[in-house]
């Protein structure tokens, strides 16, 4: 089968590569591209360690084939931070220990950005929901979602 | 090495002819296609992606009919404030399917044709009377929601014919609808019943027209017309509520599996269909 060339925007920066039809956009990203920050956890949208934003939405890239990527913008983890400068977010999930091994992070992360993109001031429960297609078998939730709270208020700080 | 291909017509008659050949697949949001195709339930010759069709995605209003495109996601229907005072209970129903994830990309076009006799917005869409236009190799046509699953994991979709858009009528004055399930949490579960209730009401405040539909309690999700006949007339006492949970429990032909067992299914379908009619017929008054 030949392969497809897909021409995409990858944390800002324009990209091009060959995929399979079959590849999914995390094959492309871990594999491909070597962004390995993005997670395969179940590979069947149930876990939320592959997410990513696609043009502004929140989507988990196990369940979207590469080849879909055309054109689009896609926003990792590996973008998240500044210029060696973290992000609020990656910030006080460090302070508040919101994480342990580490595995669902990447994608708690990227989660947690799409809602404060668009609620910069979410209730808890808000987060909660927002959140529930991300697992975490470590840290049983509550420091994530105190950890996404303080990000959130320290964000409305710099914005005033 | 998989064979598969990829395509992503841009017009309606290339999407029905690259839908025509055989082992080619439509995608839309893929949240159900995907999983199957990588546990190898599924293996497709060509994936149709849908969603570069021109129009196929988005919400419009006509002559106080909402139609909204095939390919529009969970997410977007959920923003359309429009849409959402008149069709809550279809809103809600579409926004109960899966993550915030799933929601980014999920459409209620997919959820109907991968066929699940558990599908979240079957119900309501069938409660709305909602309609589903059709492209195909014979040219367009109009089925009701009701008539596209014929049985899990089948439509009555001829090859090369895919839903092109879904319309939901014009809503008379006094009117709305409300989507129930139960799922053993509140999060990311198959309903094991599912109950979907759409109505009008008089200036009297009696229920003037009733539509009830009924998922996860049967191989199809039912349009059960005896349910919605007995709120006809009424204020929603006790007296046509329990006839509504009677015709609900008898329409039900459920199976026993891990979510739930016959009776119990049968059961709850009987009281999430008064909840949903209850739920309706407040915000039908609320109207007012
Ligand atoms: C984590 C997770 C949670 C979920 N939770 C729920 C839930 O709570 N409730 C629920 O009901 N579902 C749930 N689902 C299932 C799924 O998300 C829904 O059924 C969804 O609506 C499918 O839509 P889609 O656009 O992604 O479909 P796709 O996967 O793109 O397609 C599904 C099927 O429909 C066909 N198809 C797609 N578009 C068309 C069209 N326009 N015309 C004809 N055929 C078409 C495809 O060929 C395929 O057979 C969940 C899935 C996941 C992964
Ligand atoms: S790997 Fe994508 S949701 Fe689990
Ligand atoms: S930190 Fe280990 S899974 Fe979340």
């Amino acid at each position: 089968m030949s392969k497809l060339h897909v021409s995409t925007v990858v944390n800002g920066d324009p990209v091009e590569f060959l995929a399979d039809p079959a590849m999914t956009l995390l094959d492309v990203l871990r594999d491909e591209l070597n962004l390995t920050g993005s997670k395969e956890g179940c590979g069947s949208g149930d876990c939320g360690a592959c997410s990513v934003i696609v043009d502004d939405r929140l989507v988990c890239s196990c369940l979207m084939l590469a080849a879909e990527a055309e054109g689009r913008r896609v926003a990792t983890i590996e973008g998240l931070a500044q210029g060696g400068q973290l992000h609020p977010l990656q910030q006080k999930f460090l302070e508040h220990a919101a994480l342990q091994c580490g595995f669902c992070t990447p994608g708690l992360l990227m989660a947690s950005k799409a809602l404060l993109d668009v609620n910069p001031d979410p209730t808890e429960t808000e987060v909660r929901y927002w959140l529930a297609g991300n697992l975490c078998r470590c840290t049983g939730y509550d420091k994530v979602v105190r950890a996404v709270m303080d990000a959130a208020a320290e964000l409305r700080q710099e914005r005033v | 090495m998989s064979q598969l291909q990829y395509l992503a017509p841009s017009t309606i008659d290339d999407a029905v002819l690259a839908l025509a050949a055989s082992g080619a697949r439509a995608l839309s949001g893929g949240t159900d296609l995907l999983v199957q195709l990588r546990a190898g339930r599924m293996a497709p010759g060509a994936i149709v992606d849908l969603k570069r069709i021109e129009g196929i995605s988005g919400i419009r209003q006509e002559g106080g009919a909402f139609i909204i495109g095939a390919a529009t996601s969970g997410a977007v229907i959920g923003e359309h404030a429009a849409l959402c005072r008149a069709w809550p209970g279809v809103v809600e129903a579409v926004n109960l399917i899966g993550s915030t994830q799933v929601q980014g990309r999920a459409t209620m076009a997919g959820n109907l044709c991968n066929a699940s006799p558990a599908a979240d917005s079957v119900p309501a869409l069938i409660a709305a009377r909602a309609v589903c236009i059709i492209a195909g190799p014979g040219g367009r046509r109009e089925a009701p929601v009701e008539d596209i699953v014929t049985a899990p994991g089948r439509t009555s979709l001829a090859q090369g014919e895919f839903i092109v858009a879904f319309r939901l009528p014009p809503r008379p004055a006094r009117s709305s609808d409300a989507y129930l399930r139960l799922i053993p949490r509140t999060e990311m579960d198959i309903a094991v019943a599912g109950a979907g209730v759409s109505l009008t009401l008089d200036a009297e405040g009696r229920v003037s027209e009733a539509y009830v539909a009924l998922g996860a309690v049967a191989p199809t999700a039912l349009l059960v017309a005896d349910a919605g006949a007995a709120l006809v007339g009424g204020r929603l006492d006790e007296d046509s509520l329990s006839r509504l949970d009677a015709a609900a429990r008898a329409a039900c032909r459920p199976i026993s599996d891990k979510r739930g067992t016959i009776e119990y299914r049968t059961k709850i379908a009987g009281v999430l269909a008064r909840r949903a009619a209850q739920a309706a017929y407040q915000r039908a008054s609320d109207q007012a």
